[in-house]
């Protein structure tokens, strides 16, 4: 397969800024990894371009699919306790969190 | 007579019949788990009591006439990313490592509304990210054939099990293969279902216009009892699509006559390992002596179902794996400054570096100035595949092919070079775009005594063709 061997840039910028969208902070070590593996990976879907889907429509869904509507009402109980059970940091029947604005 | 050797059908008859009891397939399976999974490593975690205590619950339903579905009394065991109320569901990552959801999915209730017995949890790939269940954060499976092979993935646990009759039968779950890929390697039956048969209310999302849970176990019949149990509209998933009659097993007649398939002559070109094309091209036969007409076609586009699969998998992967922030449930960092880094550095730590990469893949070709060239791209080309698909049916009854390259890759191989991993889904990815049924059912093994397993794929909600293609199949072995 040949297109493997085909493979895409990838600068610090762009690791960097994908990195802060996917909400990661990467070691050096891993920056340069993440750099070569997108480059093949990303290489490899460009070849995709070889085929031809001029007028095309996008398909997000493979079968019809239509909104599906219910009566606007609560069905779930009162379940804090379960809820927060799971909770890293949790006070008062509240999750913890960092203060967020200054 | 050796209980765990049974097929689920078989051991459920002798239930009904009473001549065993649940406790007693219970007790078996316990031990027989306990027997070899400090081997294969196929559970994340084993509930040996909570299945004893059912076990009694479950043998007072059938004495009593409450409990009369063909799967009741049988010992099952769900994939880790399919929530049970109480009870870890971790997605063998350490992001979820003590998570216990506060409720169950839709198929764990159906499965104990129809008296099934849960006795673990299946280890997988990390958020089912991966081909080989090795990049599980609690270790890899081994394949039971081969304890030097990897079990295939994601569903690597569940197929493990099935084969090593650690389980009768598991619920696994198929984005890109995660079901059919497995069972292929470990030489056991999967099937996923058509997107929208089974409902993913409490399946952890990994891509979800892609993801469906299927069953994987020893027989196909046995697929299509647990099919009949887990299919059906749900209010909690609107992508599931309300049918009138499933009655997959019903539609076991083992007749085939007529039946037409269609071989994609893509599927057996360069990169198909020779020795799984040649058990295909037997399977063919075989189906063929059974009356079905098998012929050669050109399915086209095929080759770049595996780009697109993998940027649209990836894009919704970012998407759903971003309420991983340490929060309101799963792992959280203990020292940060501020919410940012609460943010960052709990991903950091908490996911690994499969994971990790689909979420930046994801997030590039989610990025502006990427999305056309990248994910709009890619969802016109799962249109083409999709377009292909419909007209091979118009031909067709089912399509017929491998489900995978090669057999079962040595532990180890295939981490540091994921391009090379991703590959070898490209006979699954396709069924996935276009939303199709595909069973995978074992079909010889290779000259070191690996599974080989064939792939059909079917119509859209044609789960019957398939099923009753593959047990007519097992049958006249």
């Amino acid at each position: 397969m040949a297109e493997m061997e085909v493979k895409m840039i990838i600068s610090d910028e762009t690791i960097t800024y994908v990195a802060a969208l996917a909400k990661l902070s990467l070691t050096e070590e891993q920056k340069e990894r993440a750099k070569a593996d997108l480059g093949s990976i990303l290489g490899y879907i460009d070849t995709m371009n070889e085929l031809d889907t001029d007028g095309i429509e996008p398909m997000s869904h493979a079968f019809p699919v239509k909104n599906v509507f219910r009566e606007d009402v609560v069905t779930n109980g009162e379940n804090r306790e379960e809820l927060l059970a799971n909770a890293p940091v949790k006070k008062d029947g509240c999750f913890v969190v960092p203060k967020t604005v200054e | 007579m050796e209980l765990t050797k049974l097929t689920a059908l078989e051991l459920a008859a002798k239930i009904r019949a009473k001549e065993v009891s649940v406790s007693e397939a219970v007790e078996a399976q316990l031990e027989q788990i306990e027997k070899k999974d400090s081997l294969y490593h196929c559970y994340t975690s084993i509930l040996a009591d909570e299945a004893r205590a059912r076990a009694k619950e479950v043998q007072k339903q059938i004495n009593d006439g409450t409990l009369t579905s063909p799967l009741a009394g049988v010992p099952v065991a769900i994939k880790d990313n399919i929530c049970t109320k109480g009870i870890p569901t971790t997605c063998s990552s350490k992001m979820l490592e003590h998570f216990r959801p506060p409720y169950d999915a839709t198929v764990v209730e159906c499965m104990n509304a129809a008296g099934t017995i849960t006795v673990g949890k299946l280890n997988m790939d990390e958020f089912a990210m991966g081909s080989t269940t090795e990049t599980s954060y609690f270790g890899v499976t081994k394949n039971p054939r081969d304890i030097t092979r990897v079990p295939g993935g994601s569903s690597g646990g569940a197929a493990a099990a099935a084969a090593a009759e650690e389980a009768f039968l598991t619920l696994g779950s198929d984005t890109g293969g995660s079901i059919r890929q497995p069972a292929s390697f470990c030489g056991v039956t999967g099937i996923k279902p058509t997107y929208g048969t089974v409902s993913r209310y409490g399946l952890i999302a990994y891509a979800s216009s892609l993801d469906q849970i299927g069953p994987i176990a020893r027989s196909a019949a046995d697929c299509a009892a647990a099919l009949d149990v887990i299919s059906g509209s749900d209010k909690r998933d609107s992508t599931c699509v309300d049918r009138e009659h499933y009655g997959y097993l019903n539609a076991l007649t083992g007749d085939i006559r007529g039946m037409k398939i269609g071989m994609p002559a893509g599927y057996f070109a360069e990169g198909l390992d020779e020795e799984v094309r040649k058990s295909i091209y037997q399977a063919a036969d075989v189906l063929r002596s059974l009356g079905a007409s098998v012929e050669e076609f050109d399915l086209k586009g095929v080759k770049y179902a595996i780009p697109a699969y993998y940027v649209i998998a990836s894009a919704e992967a970012s998407s759903n794996l971003s309420r991983y922030d340490g929060v309101k449930y799963g792992y959280r960092i203990e020292k940060f400054e501020g919410l940012q880094e609460v943010y960052k550095n709990t991903r950091s730590e908490g996911f690994g570096n499969e994971v990790k990469r689909r979420m930046m893949i994801g997030a590039f070709v989610l990025s502006s100035g990427y999305y056309d060239a990248y994910y709009n791209k890619a969802l016109k080309v799962k249109a083409l595949i999709k377009q292909s698909f419909d007209e091979a049916f118009e031909k067709y009854d089912c399509v017929l092919g491998p489900t995978a390259p090669t057999t079962a890759m040595k532990l180890g191989e295939s981490l540091s070079d994921p391009l090379k991993m991703y590959l070898g889904d490209i006979y699954t990815v396709s069924v996935n775009l276009a939303g199709l049924p595909g069973i995978s059912v074992p079909c010889g093994t290779d000259k070191s005594g690996l599974p080989i397993g064939m792939q059909l794929i079917g119509r859209p909600f044609g789960e019957k063709e398939i099923l009753r293609a593959a047990d007519a199949y097992e049958h006249a072995e």
